[in-house]
Parts: C-alpha cells; sequence; structure tokens
C-alpha cells in the first residue's frame, strides 16, 4: 500500500512537468480567445520559441536570456497573426494554420543553417538550462512521514517554469477579470461594437491580447526546450498546443477551470506512461496501443459527457469592422 | 594573350576529357535523408563511410541532402542525370522512391541502406542484425544494473523497434534470468521519433519504478531518455552511432548500427566492378552491429564485463546462441 502510494505521488509529480506548457499555452490561448482572435497557431509560437530557447541558450550559455528571446520569438508570430486577422481581416483559422506550418518549416532549416546537425540544437548542458530547484527544509522534512515524502515529490525539486506557469494562473484570472484591461479585453470579444462605441480601439486591445498570448507561448516553448528537455528537436511540441486549446475549451474559456483541464491531461499522459505493460488486477496487462490512447478516449468521453455546454465568445473568429 | 587562351582552353578540354573518363567508369551518388549528414546518428555514419571511401580512394561521391519528402525522388533522378552510376539511398523512408527509379533506369545500379522487402534487379539492399547488438547491450545492462531492473523505450511502436527491444530482453535475460525489463513504446505514429519530453518522462517513469539503466531506441526522442537518466545518476544506453559523447559518465554504451559499412561496402564493390544486387543482412559476425567501447564509457565497464559480452559476442557469431529475430514471427518468446 505503500509503495502504491508512492508511486501515486510519483505520478502526481510527473503531472505538473507534463501539465506545465499545456496550462502556459491554455493561458495564452484564453487571452487570445476572449478577445475574439481564434488561436491555434499556440502550437506553431511554442515550437518557435522551443528552437529559438535552445538555439540562444546554447550560443549565449544562459537559460533566461533563452527565455526572453523565445517570448520575443513567439511575439513576432503572434504579431504576425495579429496583422493577417486584425489589421487585414483575414481567416483566424488558416492564419493560424499558416503559422504552424511555418513554424515548422522555419526551425528546421534555421538549425541545420546554424548548427548543421540535421535541425536539432546542440544538446544542452546544466548550466544552459533551467535545473530543478530543491527547497527549503526538504530533508529536515523527510522523516516526516507522508507530508515529508509529498513536499519532497510535489511541491520541491520542479525548474522554476514549472512554479512559473502555476502562479501565471491566478494571475491571469486577476487581470481577467479584476482590472479594466481585463473586463474591456473580455467585451472587445463578446460585443466589439460596445467597446468601439466606448472609444476604445477594438485593434489595439486585440492586439494586446494576441500579444500577450505570445509571450506566454514564448515561456511554454522555452520550458520544452531549456526546462523539460535539453535542447530543441525538431517537432518537438508534438501536438502540445492542440491539447491545450482543447483545455481551453474544456475551461470553458476560464484561466482557473482550464488549470484544472490541463491537469487532467497531465495526469491521464502520467498515467498512460506508467501502466504500460504493467499487470493490472482483474484486466491483465494492457496492450501498449490502449493505454497511448488513453488520455484521448477520456478526453472525448469527458468532452462529451461531463464539460457541458461551452460558449464560446461571442465575437469569436468575426473580424471587426466599424 | 591569344597563346594564353588557347593554353588555357587546351587545359579545360584536357581536364573535360579526363572527368568523362572517370564518368563513365564510375560515378557514385549518396542522398543522405532528413536529418542530414550531420545528425550525429544514422545519416552521420552514412557519410563516416563515405568518407572513408574518398580518402581512400581519391573519388568524389556526389551528395544531396533531402529535407522534405517531396525532395528524395526528385534528387535520385536528378542524380541519375547529372551521370550518376551508382545512387546510394539511406533509410527506409527513401524505399518508394528508390523503387521507382531503379525500374526507370535499369542500367544503372542503385543501393540502400534499412531495407530489404524490394524486388529490383539492380538494386542491393542492406538490412541490419540489430536484435544481435540489442542482446549484448542487453547483457551490459543487466551486468551493470544493481536494482535488477532495467528499462527499454521504444520510439514508433513498430516491429523493427520492438525487435530491438526483443533482443535487450534476451541479453539481460541471459545474464540474470530474474532481472525485470520495463517496456515503454513512445507512441504510434511518426511525432514518437521527436518528442524528447515525453522520452524523458518515460525514462524518469521508470527509474521511479526500480530500472538504473535504460535503452533507448528512439530517434530524437531517445535524446530525452539519455538527458533524464543523466539527471537521475543512473546509465541509458545509447543506439545506432555511437551516443556515449552524449552524456559522458552516464551512457553506458552505445547499440551501433555500423551502416558505414554499408555505404563503404557499396562504393567499394561498385568501383571494382563487383557489384551484385539483392538483400545482404549484416550481424555481428559481419561486423554490422556491435557496441561501443570509448574513453568516454571505458570507466562503466568493467574487465569482467567485458570478458562476458565479447564471449557472448562470439558465440553468436560461431552460431552457438541464436538470437531471437522479432520480425521473423511478431514475437518475443523471451517476453
Amino acid at each position: 500500500m505503500a509503495e502504491f502510494a508512492y508511486q501515486f505521488l510519483l505520478t502526481l509529480d510527473a503531472t505538473f512537468r507534463l501539465a506545465t506548457p499545456l496550462i502556459l499555452c491554455a493561458m495564452a490561448g484564453i487571452f487570445s480567445e476572449r478577445s475574439g482572435i481564434i488561436d491555434i497557431s499556440l502550437e506553431g509560437k511554442m515550437l518557435m520559441g522551443a528552437f529559438v530557447a535552445a538555439a540562444v541558450a546554447s550560443m549565449s550559455g544562459s537559460p533566461w536570456l533563452g527565455v526572453l528571446a523565445a517570448m520575443f520569438a513567439s511575439v513576432i508570430l503572434a504579431v504576425v497573426h495579429g496583422f493577417a486577422c486584425i489589421t487585414h481581416k483575414g481567416n483566424q483559422v488558416v492564419s493560424g494554420l499558416a503559422i504552424n506550418i511555418l513554424a515548422s518549416g522555419l526551425t528546421v532549416t534555421i538549425g541545420i543553417a546554424l548548427f548543421r546537425q540535421g535541425g536539432q540544437t546542440p544538446p544542452l548542458g546544466g548550466t544552459e538550462r533551467f535545473r530543478p530547484i530543491e527547497w527549503w527544509l526538504v530533508d529536515t522534512l523527510d522523516s516526516v512521514p507522508l507530508l515529508g515524502s509529498i513536499y519532497r515529490e510535489l511541491i520541491s525539486g520542479h525548474n522554476i517554469l514549472v512554479y512559473i506557469a502555476l502562479i501565471l494562473v491566478p494571475l491571469s484570472a486577476f487581470l481577467l477579470y479584476k482590472t479594466r484591461f481585463g473586463l474591456r479585453l473580455r467585451a472587445v470579444g463578446e460585443v466589439p461594437k460596445a467597446v468601439d462605441c466606448a472609444g476604445i480601439s477594438v485593434s489595439f486591445l486585440r492586439y494586446r491580447a494576441v500579444i500577450l498570448a505570445g509571450l506566454l507561448c514564448g515561456i511554454a516553448g522555452a520550458y520544452l526546450s531549456i526546462g523539460q528537455g535539453a535542447g530543441f528537436v525538431k517537432e518537438m511540441s508534438a501536438g502540445k498546443g492542440y491539447i491545450a486549446l482543447a483545455a481551453v475549451i474544456f475551461g470553458k474559456w476560464r484561466p482557473v477551470p482550464a488549470l484544472y483541464a490541463c491537469l487532467l491531461f497531465g495526469f491521464l499522459e502520467a498515467m498512460s506512461a506508467r501502466l504500460q505493460g504493467v499487470d493490472l488486477p482483474l484486466i491483465g496487462e494492457a496492450p501498449t496501443q490502449l493505454m497511448l490512447a488513453l488520455p484521448y478516449i477520456m478526453v472525448v468521453l469527458l468532452l462529451a459527457g461531463f464539460i457541458g455546454k461551452a460558449s464560446p465568445p461571442a465575437a469569436i473568429g468575426q473580424p471587426y469592422s466599424k | 594573350m591569344k597563346k594564353l587562351m588557347k593554353l588555357a582552353l587546351a587545359g579545360t578540354v584536357a581536364l573535360a576529357t579526363s572527368a568523362a573518363a572517370w564518368a563513365e567508369d564510375f560515378k557514385p551518388a549518396v542522398i543522405y535523408d532528413m536529418g542530414g549528414k550531420f545528425d550525429k546518428s544514422f545519416n552521420e555514419g552514412v557519410f563516416n563511410g563515405i568518407k572513408r571511401f574518398t580518402d581512400e580512394t581519391g573519388i568524389e561521391v556526389m551528395e544531396f541532402e533531402v529535407t522534405n519528402e517531396a525532395q528524395r525522388e526528385q534528387a535520385m533522378q536528378r542524380m541519375v542525370q547529372r551521370g550518376a552510376t551508382l545512387v546510394l539511398g539511406v533509410g527506409f523512408a527513401q524505399a518508394d522512391a528508390i523503387d521507382k527509379v531503379a525500374g526507370e533506369n535499369p542500367d544503372k545500379d542503385f543501393a540502400i541502406i534499412d531495407v530489404s522487402w524490394l524486388d529490383k534487379p539492380n538494386l542491393r539492399q542492406y538490412a541490419f542484425k540489430e536484435h544481435e547488438g540489442s542482446y549484448l547491450v542487453g547483457m551490459a545492462a543487466a551486468l551493470a544494473s544493481k536494482t535488477g531492473t532495467v528499462g527499454f523505450v521504444g520510439g514508433m511502436d513498430i516491429p523493427l523497434i520492438r525487435a530491438f527491444a526483443c533482443g535487450y530482453v534476451q541479453g539481460a535475460k541471459a545474464v540474470n534470468g530474474d532481472v525485470q525489463i520495463l517496456q515503454n513504446m513512445t507512441g504510434t505514429t511518426p511525432a514518437a521519433w521527436n518528442d524528447p519530453g515525453k522520452g524523458a518522462e518515460l525514462t524518469q517513469s521508470q527509474i521511479d519504478r526500480g530500472a538504473d539503466v535504460v535503452y533507448q531506441a528512439a530517434g530524437g526522442t531517445g535524446i530525452g531518455v539519455i538527458r533524464a537518466a543523466a539527471d537521475a545518476g543512473k546509465f541509458s544506453i545509447g543506439v545506432d552511432s555511437n551516443q556515449n559523447h552524449l552524456a559522458p559518465g552516464s551512457v553506458l554504451t552505445s547499440m551501433l548500427k555500423r551502416v558505414d559499412v554499408a555505404a563503404y561496402q557499396t562504393m567499394k564493390d561498385a568501383m571494382s566492378g563487383k557489384f551484385d544486387t539483392g538483400v545482404r543482412t549484416l550481424g555481428l559476425a559481419e561486423g554490422g552491429v556491435g557496441w561501443a567501447l570509448d574513453e568516454n564509457n571505458k570507466d562503466l565497464i568493467t574487465d569482467d564485463m567485458k570478458a562476458k559480452i565479447d564471449a557472448a559476442s562470439a558465440e553468436i557469431v560461431a552460431g552457438k546462441v541464436a538470437v531471437h529475430d522479432y520480425r521473423s514471427d511478431n514475437t518475443c518468446p523471451a517476453g
């Protein structure tokens, strides 16, 4: 039983590691979509962020410079997205898709040109990426049963970006619900006409929203390549942007419920890693394919059965023209 | 001035004729696949073989690096148009392209690495007995493990990767019948080759369950495996090319797939007119697979381990030990 509890604890620990990029991207998606801009380019922005973070960290030796550069690169893509759908009133899904394709090709092409390693960046050493942070008192608390291990495994020992992601959730909620900017942002996604009539620029508000999304996706990308991983590998975002988008819908475009959705996805993925090839009571050893598909099956079941009606911002996907 | 021009012209003509003479004899080309020739893995192995050939014979090999899927067939056709007499394709992803181009150019020679299922009279195919190399690193894993639990992380769940896993299991069990082997596959789509984050996570989950040596056959995902094992102070095992340098002191050894041997052999045979077609299978006996021992891991491999692995290697070569190939019947008797 103790062994089982410990394994469960480690699975929860893995949940946070796996959910971090989802959380950051989901917050990005919420800002963008709450302002009325569909954002399927979370994936592309994150991938670009991952590449730039690893490339800059590898050349400069500093992970912090890597994150900043990743945020910058991701914001550039976000502004391109904004330029296409806000200024030129283009189709937001098409623009997002274009950015995903652009990022997928550009990262590998630049990677080959810079490092000549087939689109990868060189593997990063210990000081070039974010390492797990051991919290205070880990060793003193270790002797306390249960709480000691929870503190050691679950709370302590993540890298800084995990904590940043978790802090950003209440911050995002605060920004959305408690500030003037947040109120206007939500309004512009529902009734842009009203915002315009109040004398506030719809375009500028939406630009700020997509730039915020860019910043957050950049951090998510950096987490992939210099937090969780140690270097960029092509297509390393591996669909996480789309899962984050599902989490946004799952959380009904609200930060805290979206956080829960991300944690759920993270937990399911952690479970599927741990249950492969394990003898389960009653069922026996389940086939690998089933275990790999488990998170997605659960998502479909939950989406179909439990989430209830998800109503998106009223003006989402519609370019605003006066 | 006129005289000088004439001289230059004569020189050019002379050069051109000598080049033409070479072209008639032998003009090889190689098409590297996505990843490029400096990918520190599969393609770079081929490049090393080609380089050795060029260094020894002085014959330049035309080359092309494919950067997207549509280029494979195009590149092969371009090489034939440019007068290549031999085109070497790298990797199973080029199988369809080379099958077509070889069919259209029956008077030219073709060769491809990691393919064994095509049938063209002018095509040589190289396959490897990855299960034999995996057997040896499986032994190394079980010998180095202190917990009695070792792990395997595969990329995409395909028979080839199952063959790596199966060889590994047989090797580990040969050393220690009670050894626990944890196996994970990263996914069932090609994205599974490029997900180092998930590779690291799978490795961490195996380490949490007691594994202290993890073998990966997962392409780019494997980088995550090596990193996670190094961070946790455990061992990992590299694959395809020598990956010992990726985390010195943590990469126990690497399972080598000597694609350089295949590339070199192809060039050499074609040059000396001994190019024969059909499928060539390279195993331990042919020097096609093996395990890596260099300055990065010499402190990790004890004399006793080396002796045991070398002995098993000799037995496999002599045919006294048969390593089961998962691909032969899609099962793994060792479990």
